[in-house]
């Protein structure tokens, strides 16, 4: 499986995520500048990594969302690539549009950083096929602007679409029907606020983020 | 003198503010804050952006207009008012 990691003027979680892909695909992903415009032929997966990209100027993932390379991840999203954004990666997919919807600052203004539990919303994607629905799994967030909003038609079709790849298992941001994580209609986007690629080793505080880079392969 | 000055620019402001009925996290704390001061009679505060931008005399409004939905504002949460100040030199002649 050949994979992809975008790097941003402050992204922060390249490296993790790198690693997790590695660790399941046995190849070293490419590490792809947002400055350039050309994606490397034939992926299977790119991801788009946590972190502050532009120090969060403007509104988060505002200026990622408009780099050199947002078009070729539109023209590769749109030809059937998988796509991954985790945290700012799923702030950026949202200000492309490539995800419906918007991250807004936590309902409580604070910076939430710890281990949440998670409901599975479905299981019949390329990323969520590993897991089991309504399966309760625990991975860390760490963000500020988590707070998924969009109107109720809105809501209302991803719920629909069957959508909603996770769910807090308890509301921790203000986020609208407790959405941690999306997918676009044709399933080949995920975006999630919670960080899988740091739960890949039990060692490490636990592995239930693993099973999402492993469904990717199957 | 003009004919050699430079280019005449004008200021553009951009209120960018949130939409009706979504919620304002920043705009709740504030509201405690002005509380906690002891001001009497706030009702409600939504916070937003004012963001001035010097462009050259003639820009078109719609090029004005794609700047805040491409960029400048999400229009998924966010509504922009365009105002513009009267025209100026960039420099005294």
């Amino acid at each position: 499986m050949k994979s992809a990691v975008l790097v941003f003027p402050g992204s922060n979680c390249d490296r993790d995520m790198a690693v997790a892909l590695e660790t399941v695909t046995g190849k070293t992903p490419h590490m792809v500048w947002h400055g350039d415009s050309t994606l490397p032929d034939g992926l299977d997966i790119i991801a788009i990594p946590g972190g502050f990209s532009y120090g969060d100027y403007l509104r988060s993932g505002a200026m990622a969302s408009r780099a050199n390379i947002i078009d070729a991840v539109v023209k590769a999203a749109n030809s059937g690539v998988n796509v991954l954004g985790v945290c700012n990666g799923f702030q950026i997919l949202t200000e492309i549009g490539l995800l419906p919807g918007a991250l807004m600052r936590n309902e409580n203004i604070d910076f939430i950083c710890k281990d949440v539990a998670l409901s599975v919303g479905q299981s019949q994607s390329v990323f969520t096929s590993g897991y089991k629905k309504d399966e309760t799994i625990t991975i860390p967030v760490a963000h500020h602007d988590g707070n998924y909003f969009a109107d109720d038609d809105g809501l209302n079709r991803l719920e629909d679409n069957d959508q909603i790849a996770f769910r807090y298992a308890k509301n921790i941001n203000g986020s609208a029907r407790n959405i941690a994580g999306i997918l676009n209609a044709h399933g080949n986007v995920l975006g999630m606020m919670p960080h899988p690629e740091r739960a890949i080793d039990s060692k490490h505080g636990g592995a239930d983020g693993l099973r999402l880079f492993e469904s990717l392969l199957s | 003198m003009s004919a050699i000055g430079k280019a005449r620019s004008m200021k553009i402001r951009i209120f960018v503010t949130l939409k009706n009925g979504v919620l304002d996290p920043q705009g709740k704390a504030i509201h405690h804050a002005l509380e906690s001061l002891d001001f009497k009679g706030v009702n409600d505060v939504r916070a937003g952006k004012l963001i001035e931008l010097d462009v050259d005399d003639g820009t078109s409004d719609s090029d004005i207009e794609k700047m805040c939905e491409k960029l400048l504002a999400n229009t998924v949460i966010e509504n922009f008012e365009i105002e513009k100040l009267a025209d100026q030199a960039t420099e005294e002649v």
